[in-house]
């Protein structure tokens, strides 16, 4: 084991795939001779050239839409797009194309494209660089949904998404390129849809993901010091959504939380706690429990950026209430 | 509004053939006259009942499909439009297929999931039709990347109408697939109208063409009309672009015969120009051209056998099963 930043465990999951099948090339804004503006793909242009590593225009809506017609040829192709804020010019490409072409086609085509991109507040970047908007693709059937939280996850899951004959939108978080987390040596692959319990506990259980999955682990640890076990599962994966270790959990538990650092209003926490209601009813010892971001704009100033977004009080609070 | 015909506004002579070998021509009447008569039978069926939603017909727009389909090989690729039975018939497509496909039955070309708007073929290389228009284009352009990342020498070519030349991705594919020099033909298709309004009051600058050398990508202006010179351009297009000298953006000035789709009288073209592009009728043009009056009638006979199939095949085969269908879901 060593330990990596989320941004290097990227990286090495690129370079792998890219190293392991020729098919795999990647495309994006300043992702080559700069690197990329998280430093993600960092020499990746040196070691397989400008015909696999793509600097594009800013022309996110076509760009994105030659990945979809590179993989229908036969490649791989892995596009980045800046700021999650930008993947709203890509639309149509994902939700109409990408996401309906294997249904659409009668499943003569697949598209085996990732986009990666990247969300969250925390930087003081305002409104438009800084959203969490998974629920958008979340709510589009055809489409898979990773979002990682460490760096371990984040390499092995990237590689299997881009093993994956399905587009996948695999969206990081930008406090978390940073962050070190300890990776195997050797090589290995995460499979899609499979949840992580972070920690186990005994009391309540706190379903989340990405950067929010730090902030829970933070606020289990303080609740574990007054002898409240928490039990935190990371979804990892929204969809496939692994609803078998949700339940599990809960039914363990008696006490559900879901925490997420998007708007709580159309968010996947509802979406979660309306199948817990649906599937678990009768194990839970009282109703489900939303900490999510607040339903604004994220501001520049930071101390109203902090008021967005759940903090780790929140969450112990959160946890209190249901107890 | 004025719109002339495509041969007003093109220099080069149209009755004469030199240069194409003749099953090329023989291949192209086959399929300007297959697709007219299949989008003539749709309306038919539409009015029946077999078919539902929206039929878009390439009726009068024939010879830019027959015409730079022509000049591909079986395994380079096609993106195509709403509008996109032509594109289909030219591609090689089995008639069969296409038309179980637009009735909705389980044996069509996406087992009844796509219909008029969504037919593709893995087996022809044809991307797919496309129910967003521009959406096609930017698809296109990347089945150009993945060709260069495979380094083949197949090309593609992106079928998109004027109406699409307004949406910005167009303009964002021009430009990449000039920066990349990809092997891509976008043919755009000047019917004049989106839906129903008039290029010129879509554009400051009805000279679509034009667009390339903007992005620094040849533009050229071709007789849509005239299949034979469609297919010359398109012929010298993909020579460039399998030698890897980049993109070429070809307009074919053409006019729908009819309305957007089959619910649409089309009350808004001046008849007087319609009736002008329809004395220039591909199918009529291509029939002069050819002359041998004996092989125009054994493809023709051939054709209506194909589509009698059809039809026949379409009426005959089962609807999709919805226990496969709702079993197909994942949660």
């Amino acid at each position: 084991m060593t330990d990596i930043m989320y941004r290097e465990a990227l990286r090495r999951a690129l370079d792998e795939e890219m190293q392991r099948d020729p098919l795999v090339f990647i495309m994006g804004e300043t992702i080559a001779e700069r690197g990329g503006s998280y430093k993600v793909t960092e020499g990746l242009v040196k070691k397989y050239g400008p015909r696999r590593v793509v600097d594009t225009p800013i022309a996110e809506a076509s760009f994105t839409g030659m990945a979809v017609g590179a993989a229908l040829v036969g490649c791989r192709p892995v596009v980045e797009i800046l700021f999650i804020d930008f993947a709203m010019l890509v639309m149509d490409q994902i939700v109409n194309q990408a996401a309906k072409y294997e249904f659409i086609s009668g499943g003569q085509g697949k598209v085996p494209m990732v986009l990666r991109t990247q969300g969250g507040a925390g930087n003081g970047l305002a409104a438009q660089h800084s959203q969490s908007l998974e629920a958008l693709f979340y709510h589009i059937p055809g489409l898979k949904v990773v979002m990682p939280a460490t760096p371990h996850d984040a390499c092995g899951l990237l590689k299997a998404a881009i093993r994956d004959d399905d587009p996948v939108i695999f969206i990081e978080h930008k406090l978390l390129y940073m962050t070190q987390g300890p990776i195997p040596d050797d090589e290995y692959v995460i499979p899609l849809g499979k949840a992580d319990i972070k920690k186990p506990g005994r009391d309540a259980t706190i379903i989340t993901y990405s950067y929010m999955t730090l902030k829970c682990l933070e606020a289990a640890a303080a609740l574990e010091s007054e002898g409240i076990s928490v039990e935190v599962v990371d979804l990892r994966t929204l969809t496939p959504l692994d609803k078998e270790t949700i339940l599990a959990s809960v039914r363990r538990t008696g006490r559900a939380m879901v925490v997420h650092e998007a708007c709580k209003r159309g968010g996947v926490g509802g979406d979660i706690a309306a199948m817990l209601m649906e599937e678990a009813y009768d194990d839970l010892d009282g109703p489900v429990v939303r900490v999510a971001g607040k339903n604004t704009p994220v501001p520049y100033n930071v101390r109203i950026e902090q008021a967005c977004v759940p903090s780790v009080e929140d969450i112990v609070e959160g946890v209190l209430r249901m107890l | 509004m004025a719109h002339p015909p495509a041969a007003d506004r093109s220099s080069r002579p149209t009755e004469a053939s030199p240069g194409i070998p003749e099953p090329i021509l023989l291949g192209m009447y086959r399929n300007i006259y297959a697709t007219r008569r299949f989008e003539l039978r749709c309306i038919e069926l539409y009015r029946q009942g077999m078919i539902r939603g929206y039929l878009h017909p390439y009726l009068g727009e024939e010879a830019v499909a027959a015409g730079a389909c022509a000049a591909l090989r079986p395994q380079d690729y096609i993106a195509s439009t709403h509008r996109g039975h032509g594109h289909c018939i030219s591609k090689g497509a089995d008639l069969r297929l296409m038309m179980a496909e637009i009735t909705g039955k389980a044996t069509g070309y996406c087992k009844g999931r796509g219909g008029s708007m969504h037919i593709s073929s893995k087996q022809l290389n044809h991307l797919g039709a496309n129910g967003i228009v521009g959406g096609g284009i930017p698809i296109a352009t990347g089945a150009g990347m993945g060709i260069k990342v495979q380094q083949t020498d197949q090309v593609v070519i992106a079928f998109f109408s004027d109406g699409a030349s307004n949406n910005g991705v167009f303009a964002e594919s021009l430009n990449l697939a000039g920066i990349y020099q990809l092997p891509v033909i976008y043919l755009l298709e000047n019917n004049h109208y989106a839906v129903s309004t008039p290029i010129e009051c879509a554009t400051g600058c009805c000279d679509l063409a034009g667009r390339g050398p903007a992005y620094g990508v040849p533009g050229i202006c071709v007789d849509g009309n005239d299949a034979r010179e469609v297919y010359r351009e398109t012929l010298q297009a993909v020579a460039r672009a399998r030698r890897g000298e980049g993109p070429t953006l070809i307009e074919a000035s053409t006019y729908r015969h009819g309305g957007h789709h089959v619910n649409d009288p089309g009350l808004y073209m001046n008849p007087e120009t319609l009736a002008a592009w329809k004395d220039r009728d591909p199918l009529v043009l291509m029939r002069r051209a050819l002359g041998d009056e004996a092989k125009i009638r054994a493809i023709e006979e051939q054709v209506e056998a194909e589509l009698e199939a059809a039809v026949t095949f379409a009426a005959e085969s089962p609807e999709p099963s919805v226990a496969e269908f709702l079993a197909g879901i994942q949660d």
